[in-house]
């Protein structure tokens, strides 16, 4: 009974020890710079209206999937840094090919998201077999490919693009009405939709869930991610499984900027937002891999954004505080993580010895 | 000098009295009392798991003590780091040697104690000075890597003399030594004893306790449970000690060796960039219902040989047959799927995920094949009722399949590994050290299952350092020399010895001498 209780108790503590500890530092430093303490929390943390509870899930939705596709390589023990520059690369496809309207309506859609796809996982994949043939870290290869990823986005924009009216800012063209991805107003019209595409980030981590905890696939890539080792013993072909992950969780990563592409923008232009792939490396440790804790991660996240927003005006407090709270939360998680992963340990050995100890001396007679 | 005062022999050296330690669920030390004096080899002898590498870990400053007092030269001390065991005289010579290998004997020597005599002449006169009062022999300007094991345990106990020990404890030394070393390090310990210094011996090769140790200790379930003069008792006795019990024997029974070959190796090679190959031209036929042992002195080709076999190494050339079937172009999975089971030589980083339960460790290796997986899923019902079996059947000591692997004791691990790779029907098995590391009671028991296995007809492969383990096991004993398999032995009419010579390659019987 009692280990019933202490393993989801444990899994709680390390992000609410983390919690507690990002907010106080958090408080610290504005303690330190003289701003409003209490004010900047009681701001943040008043209940919000209904519409920024649907900014909040419409952000919390490209992060989950910025998560997801973190998670995988995480997941295989890969740490793909990439996420940002294959989301940039795969968006900018999937807008052209929407925006270009080569098949009308929702086939439109469908035929941009297989783009997105393949294109995230391409870029990806580079990484991947960069590593698997030549042994090059993909912390250095995504790197750099995410640099790469800017430029050639940059250059191709300047190709396929067209001009707004009286603006600089140039994008692609607008992807047709009829191949948008409608939005859910599930909190009353005036509040704004809910991006439909939750639904896939929804089905996303089911997908997750169920392909590394029930498949053969999953389980490889697990014990892969374990102990390349064991692995390699048990019959693995560690190679191709790199080059797998890889491809997978750059496919996940072309999938972050859809969202906002076909519910929003419909148009990827020089001002399209940038920096998710990283958010999704702090929501993923978050999340512990997991992919109810990385929604609960991704919310978390999507609504110190929102929440902050009113600090400027209303305390005179940069809502660039937050960024600090994240970050203060990336660097406590996983000291907490290792600190009740530590202990758990302890209890599990102490639990093991107890139930050896009891029956050996019960059945003396009959196990020897 | 820091060699300050030698005190007599006879005296003192050490006194654990009431030392606990508490770990979390593991039987560690209990009321621990040993007495070392100088100028005497002082043997610690126990079953894995007794407690003899914790209470060296506390006299080194490792681990501290819950309970208990360490009293060096008669004054109380309290140690709480290496630094501080270092300093009170106190050195250790772990199993596996930390040496930098780019770096010749006397930097090696040097590292990290440049405060003594500096890294200049005055270091080098010093550790020639050591290695001449105490019998040494190294070239201090040799490269380590160059040197072969033996030579590279007395680098390391060349390293515990310059910090200044007087006491000096060993760690299985001679688990990674061939019969001729073990006998040049019992005479290096020898003239440590001679010059005043306490050696602290852990083993659990009774043997030698007997031949080179003045006092023996036994420990067993955590406590110190008697110490004995060695001219007193015999192995058995001091074994029956170790284990409260009878003991088992690896011998086998009448033979069932058939004509039938399994398992076909032939001229495989593994060539490397350097021009000397890991394994060249090995072939070798292994019968159903046979067991063929592999003897050779670590790092001579065994585990290329292994991975050669189980398909895990690239740029092996040759071919492997099973019965009728070319594994030669297939993968490790195909060659498990066919039928080959594997035990592998480092269970931790071979043989198990430490931190997945024990069912999904069930599922390693057999992902294709039922009762793991079912179609593309993992069938995590049937492994866990399968896991139950092998818990059963293999009397793996743990509350359920749930628990982490990590959780579990050596022998238990290797235990669950054994079930694991005989389940599913095998017909080769090949394991590399399945008794290294685990205790009296598991090594009797997966000695049985090899037993059992041999008679239902598998193809077995044995390799083991221990080659009483060999001797008692196997049908036939080829001996692997630098990649080759240089000679072949009727294990009814080999003696340890015989083999320790073919195996370092100057017996008679070896192709290749020096």
């Amino acid at each position: 009974m009692t280990e019933r209780l202490t393993k989801p108790l444990l899994a709680v503590a390390a992000p609410a020890l983390a919690l507690v500890a990002a907010f106080a530092l958090t408080s610290l430093v504005l303690i330190i710079a003289g701003d409003p303490t209490g004010e900047v929390w009681s701001t943040i943390l008043t209940p919000p209206e209904a519409r920024n509870v649907v900014n909040v899930v419409n952000a919390a939705t490209v992060y989950y999937l910025s998560a997801l596709a973190v998670a995988i390589g995480f997941r295989m023990n890969l740490f793909n840094i990439g996420v940002d520059g294959q989301y940039r690369v795969a968006t900018f496809a999937a807008a052209v090919v929407a925006g270009e309207a080569w098949l009308p309506g929702i086939l439109g859609t469908v035929l941009a998201v297989l783009a997105a796809v393949l294109v995230g996982a391409a870029w990806a994949g580079i990484a991947g077999v960069l590593r698997a043939s030549r042994g090059v870290s993909e912390v250095i290869s995504t790197i750099m490919l995410n640099f790469i990823a800017t430029s050639l986005v940059a250059y191709s924009l300047r190709r396929v693009a067209v001009r707004e009216e009286g603006s600089n800012i140039i994008g692609t063209r607008e992807i047709p009405a009829e191949s948008r991805v409608p939005g859910l107003p599930l909190l009353g019209e005036v509040n704004g939709e809910i991006y439909g595409f939750v639904v896939v980030a929804a089905l996303c981590g089911a997908g997750y869930w169920f392909l590394l905890n029930r498949t053969r696939f999953g389980f490889d890539l697990r014990a892969t991610g374990q102990s390349p080792e064991a692995a390699v013993a048990s019959g693995v072909n560690v190679k191709r499984m790199i080059v797998t992950a890889m491809l997978l969780s750059g496919g996940v990563a072309g999938l972050v900027g859809l969202p906002i592409l076909l519910g929003s923008a419909y148009t990827y232009g020089s001002t399209f937002q940038s920096g998710i792939g990283f958010a999704g490396i702090a929501i993923a440790l978050l999340g512990r891999n997991h992919p109810v804790g990385i929604a609960l991660g991704a919310l978390l996240f999507a609504y110190l954004e929102e929440q902050s927003n009113p600090l400027q005006i209303l305390v005179d407090v940069s809502p660039d505080i937050v960024k600090i709270t994240q970050g203060i939360i990336v660097l406590t998680v996983v000291i907490s993580y290792e600190v009740v992963r530590r202990y758990g340990q302890r209890v599990e050995q102490r639990r093991v010895a107890q139930a050896l100890e009891r029956p050996e001396g019960e059945r003396a007679g009959v196990t020897t | 000098m820091a060699q300050a005062q030698v005190a007599p022999p006879g005296q003192l050296a050490v006194r654990l009295s009431g030392i606990g330690k508490q770990f979390p669920g593991v039987v560690a030390n209990d009321d621990v009392n040993l007495e070392v004096r100088r100028g005497a080899i002082h043997a610690i002898v126990g079953e894995n798991g007794a407690g003899k590498s914790t209470l060296m870990k506390i006299l080194y400053g490792v681990q501290k003590p819950d309970s208990g007092t360490i009293e060096i030269d008669g004054s109380r001390v309290d140690l709480s780091s290496p630094a501080d065991a270092i300093s009170a005289g106190v050195g250790m010579v772990f199993q596996h040697f930390m040496l930098a290998d780019n770096l010749t004997v006397l930097e090696n020597v040097v590292l990290g104690a440049e405060s003594r005599h500096g890294i200049g002449d005055a270091a080098r006169k010093e550790v020639l000075r050591i290695c001449e009062s105490y019998g040494l022999h190294v070239e201090p300007d040799q490269l380590v890597e160059r040197l072969g094991v033996g030579e590279r345990q007395r680098v390391e106990i060349l390293k515990v003399l310059y910090r200044g020990a007087q006491i000096v404890i060993l760690d299985e030394p001679t688990a990674v030594l061939v019969p001729q070393e073990v006998e040049e390090l019992f005479t290096n310990l020898r003239e440590l004893k001679e010059e005043g210094l306490a050696v602290l011996f852990i083993s659990h090769k009774l043997d030698e306790v007997l031949s080179v140790a003045d006092e023996v200790t036994v420990m067993r379930r955590g406590s110190t449970v008697a110490t004995v003069d060695p001219a007193d008792v015999t192995a058995r006795q001091l074994a029956e000690l170790m284990v409260g019990s009878e003991l088992p024997s690896p011998t086998t029974e009448a033979s069932t060796v058939t004509d039938e070959v399994l398992l076909a190796v032939s001229g495989v090679s593994l060539p490397t960039a350097d021009g000397r190959p890991l394994l060249e031209d090995i072939s070798l036929q292994i019968r159903c219902g046979e067991v063929l042992g592999i003897a050779g002195v670590e790092g001579n080709g065994q585990a290329e040989l292994v991975e050669a076999i189980m398909g895990m190494r690239p740029g092996v050339t040759g071919s492997v047959r099973l019965g009728e079937r070319d594994l030669t172009a297939l993968s490790t999975r195909a060659r498990r799927e066919c039928g080959i089971s594997y035990i592998p030589e480092d269970r931790h980083r071979h043989g198990l995920l430490l931190d997945s339960p024990l069912w999904e460790n069930r599922v390693l290796g057999h992902q294709t094949r039922p009762p793991s997986a079912r179609g593309m899923l993992i069938d995590k019902t049937a492994s866990r009722r399968d896991t139950e079996r092998i818990i059963e059947q293999y009397d793996v000591r743990t509350p359920g399949p749930d628990v982490l692997a990590r959780a579990l004791s050596g022998g238990n691990q290797q235990k669950l590994i054994v079930g694991r790779e005989m389940s599913g029907k095998p017909q080769v098995l090949i394991a590399a050290h399945p008794t290294r590391g685990v205790d009296v009671g598991a090594q009797a028991a997966i000695w049985r299952h090899i037993k059992d296995a041999r008679r239902e007809g598998l193809a077995v492969l044995l390799i083991s350092a221990d080659l009483d383990e060999l001797i008692g096991l196997s049908d036939r004993i080829n001996v692997i020399l630098r990649g080759r398999l240089v000679s072949e032995f009727d294990p009814s009419q080999v003696t340890p010895q015989q083999l320790g010579s073919a195996m370092t390659g100057a017996g008679p019987d070896a192709e290749t001498g020096r």
